[in-house]
């Protein structure tokens, strides 16, 4: 539900980053740990879109999976349900990422 | 053609947080962010901590809808604004903005921001607050800390309520506090009962603590 108003932050930004030119694709990196769903920022974004420079554009997402750097070993790793380092057995890591949340670039057509 | 943009889609957000912060630095008061699933007990937590704490608050209470935890509050002579989010599952910082200028913070020590009872969207949403806690209820089982990592990293304490019902109800304490420091190993945990009374003389120092060394 708080998709709705991150994809009226997400075409504010790709307008105001446009140079008024119409928009064909979006690219959006989203981390594991960041709590927001893809296909709710595509329902809420063809709704929103409509009538702008962003309508009918690509939503182009990039996950990025979550990585922890254990507190003990330093080794880095993907944290399963248990948060366990593989290499060592120490519970848990710093978190290096997965809490990306953000617009990477905006494709736009240029001028026939 | 190709832009990059490169911008964190909470910029705006986060912007106004950092307004709210001036202004709650301005008037010498600490906000705290109190995030928690529905029923978890944030209000009562609010309640005990205005009964025991020694030092002025006040409270912006969110809710998607009614007022029955601002009443709660309000007839406990406690000074309180309600934010009715009208469905938003969090609350945000411009909303937080908007409150602030309904409520009187001079003389204030604490500010608690009651969250909308949401274990997922608050986390995302700076307030401008100095410190997030997360609160979490026996009965919502052990495992919250590993299903919504997201919220558990990022407090700097997680108040478990309700332990007064631990007899009757399987609930691993270790497990839910590894689930804890494996993200958040500095996190401050207390166990309490706001029924009972339980436990809230250490979350009452902690907060004593916090208003002197920050």
């Amino acid at each position: 539900m708080h998709e709705l108003a991150v994809t009226e932050e997400i075409i504010k930004i790709t307008i105001d980053s446009s140079k008024s030119k119409k928009i064909s694709a979006i690219n959006i990196v989203i981390g594991e740990l960041s709590s927001f769903i893809d296909d709710s920022i595509q329902f809420y974004f063809d709704i929103l879109s409509r009538s702008t420079l962003a309508e009918g554009a690509t939503l182009n997402f990039r996950r990025v999976p979550a990585k922890l750097r254990c507190y003990n070993c330093k080794k880095e790793f993907h944290p399963d349900s248990t948060m366990i380092c593989p290499f060592c057995n120490h519970l848990g890591g710093k978190i290096i990422e997965g809490e990306e949340f953000y617009i990477e670039s905006i494709e736009v057509k240029d001028e026939d | 053609m190709k832009i990059e943009v490169v911008k964190n889609i909470l910029d705006a957000n986060d912007q106004i947080a950092y307004l709210n912060r001036e202004a709650f630095d301005s008037l010498d008061v600490i906000a705290i962010n109190i995030m928690a699933s529905p029923g978890a007990g944030k209000t009562s937590l609010i309640l005990k901590t205005a009964e025991l704490l020694n030092l002025p608050i006040a409270v912006i209470e969110g809710d998607v809808a009614s007022t029955i935890d601002s009443e709660k509050i309000a007839s406990k002579g406690i000074s309180v604004v309600q934010i009715n989010t009208g469905g938003t599952c969090h609350l945000d910082a411009p909303m937080v903005k908007e409150a602030l200028k309904r409520i009187k913070l001079e003389g204030i020590k604490f500010l608690f921001i009651e969250n909308v009872g949401n274990l997922i969207c608050p986390a995302s949403f700076e307030l401008g607050e100095h410190l997030k806690v997360a609160v979490s209820s026996v009965p919502e089982g052990d495992d919250k800390p590993y299903k919504y990592p997201g919220l558990f990293s990022k407090v700097s304490a997680v108040v478990l309520n309700k332990i007064d019902i631990l007899p009757y109800i399987d609930f691993n304490m270790e497990y839910f506090q590894n689930g804890i420091k494996a993200l958040n190993p500095k996190a401050q945990i207390f166990p309490l009962s706001c029924k009972t009374g339980e436990g809230l003389d250490k979350w009452i120092k902690w907060l004593e603590s916090e208003a002197v060394n920050r």
